[in-house]
């Protein structure tokens, strides 16, 4: 499964722009704050429009601005994980995780309540508010409320980066284990290189209005 | 507390009632557009719905009677395709609450509305929730207490309206004497201080319960407390 991803929008003084060529594994947009790389995530889940290009998915069109496809974000099966959990505050940490297996088509969901909960360690989690979590706990929970919404890739938005040292290093191994035991493509943001170098199998760097490929 | 008394409290409620259930959809509307959407005429509109709060109540009074009266445009319009009329009848004594307590639930909602976190919303169009099951699952639950803030504040204010009531549908017992009016047609006549008391103890209960019940909505936060989500 891959990413093919050539686009370009400008916010505000910035041009984001973007092409990438990847074939599963995890593929990291590496770069300051500031140069779009948030931008880039929304625009592959559908929550930006590009000005114009194109995003496949494992051969799935999901924007193509001269063919005027743009799928909503409901139809594009993209795992978001946040930067800032995004939990919903009104629901228990149970609900919080059907939230998207429930709207799910069950043909394409590939994953239940209960292995979610022992691959991330969940269980005693389940009755809980999200206020009443640990930032470590909130953020295992986000990524199997996006497992189990039963998504063709994920998207990370630096989600180690509200973490403490010893939960970075959890977080950490749990995302390895989705790239080598559920063999998930993910498009992984970051702004920190030791971060980048253990987990990406590809690095693609993104500078403030220009943007350049490395191996 | 005398029969009719009671009839006078029961016909405030009702009038205070419908006005809110009434209103509810239109103050949610409104406050939703000023919320969020971006469109020519915002501050027209934001100014034109907080106009009953600072117009003297009898100019209001008197624009009800030129647009809602038997021979106004719209009151006509309603007569023939509604059937229903306003002027001298409770129905416009409702109308009169509506409209004066419209500024108040729209403030109310749409500070509701503006603290209920868009990138939520987005969490869940990602997770394959549809704009308007995220509008149901995600933005009014989270709005809910303001909402019912705002509905509770519109009864209290519904309660006490006078000026634009008295203007529109005159003071008219059992159809239009609703409790501030009937405070206003006893201490016109010597001798009835009891009455006045009684009625102004229970014009005071209804305003305070309705206040303290709007403001425990708007506090209560809900979904468990202490802690944060990340």
């Amino acid at each position: 499964m891959s990413f093919e991803i050539d686009i370009a929008r400008q916010l505000g003084a910035t041009d984001i722009s973007l092409v990438l060529s990847s074939e599963g594994g995890v593929t990291a947009l590496f770069g300051p704050s500031g140069a779009g790389k948030t931008s880039v995530l929304n625009m592959v889940a559908g929550l930006l429009r590009p000005d114009r290009g194109q995003i496949i998915v494992g051969g799935e069109c999901l924007f193509d601005s001269a063919a005027g496809i743009d799928l909503p974000p409901e139809r594009r099966r993209a795992g978001y994980v946040f930067q800032d959990g995004r939990l919903f505050p009104h629901k228990r940490v149970r609900d919080n995780l059907l939230y998207g297996w429930r709207l799910a088509d069950p043909a394409s969901r590939w994953m239940t309540l209960n292995e979610a909960v022992d691959f991330l360690g969940i269980g005693h989690l389940l009755a809980r508010w999200p206020r009443t979590l640990s930032g470590g706990e909130a953020q295992r929970v986000a990524i199997g409320r996006a497992l189990l919404a039963g998504p063709r890739f994920l998207l990370m938005d630096e989600p180690l980066s509200s973490l403490d040292a010893g939960r970075r290093d959890e977080i950490m191994s749990v995302i390895e284990r989705i790239r080598d035991e559920l063999r998930l493509p993910i498009l992984y943001v970051s702004h920190d290189r030791g971060e980048v170098e253990r987990l990406a199998s590809r690095v693609v760097e993104l500078t403030a209005s220009e943007q350049r490929e490395a191996e | 507390m005398t029969a009719e008394e009671w009839d006078i409290i029961l016909l405030s409620l009702k009038v205070s009632g419908v006005a809110v259930l009434a209103t509810l959809p239109v103050a949610f509307a409104i406050a939703w557009l000023l919320a969020r959407a971006r469109f020519p005429g915002k501050l027209l509109l934001d100014a034109f719905v907080h106009l009953p709060l600072v117009l003297p109540p009898v100019v209001m009074g008197w624009l009800l009677l030129i647009a809602f009266g038997n021979n106004g445009p719209i009151g006509r319009w309603f007569a023939e395709w509604v059937g229903v009329t306003f002027m001298f009848r409770w129905t416009g004594a409702a109308l009169a609450a509506a409209i004066m307590a419209l500024p108040l639930m729209v403030r109310a909602m749409r500070l509701s509305i503006e603290a209920v976190d868009p990138r939520l919303e987005a969490a869940a169009r990602t997770l394959g929730a549809s704009p308007l099951r995220t509008f149901f699952t995600i933005t009014l639950p989270l709005a809910r207490p303001g909402l019912l803030a705002g509905a509770v504040l519109g009864f209290a204010r519904s309660i006490g309206e006078f000026g634009a009531t008295i203007t529109f549908v005159s003071n008219i017992p059992g159809e239009t004497r609703t409790i501030p009016l009937a405070i206003y047609g006893a201490l016109q006549i010597p001798g009835n201080e009891a009455a006045v008391t009684r009625l102004a103890i229970i014009a005071v209960l209804l305003s305070l319960g309705a206040l303290l019940v709007s403001e425990w909505l708007a506090r209560r936060s809900g979904f468990g407390k202490g802690g944060h989500v990340l």
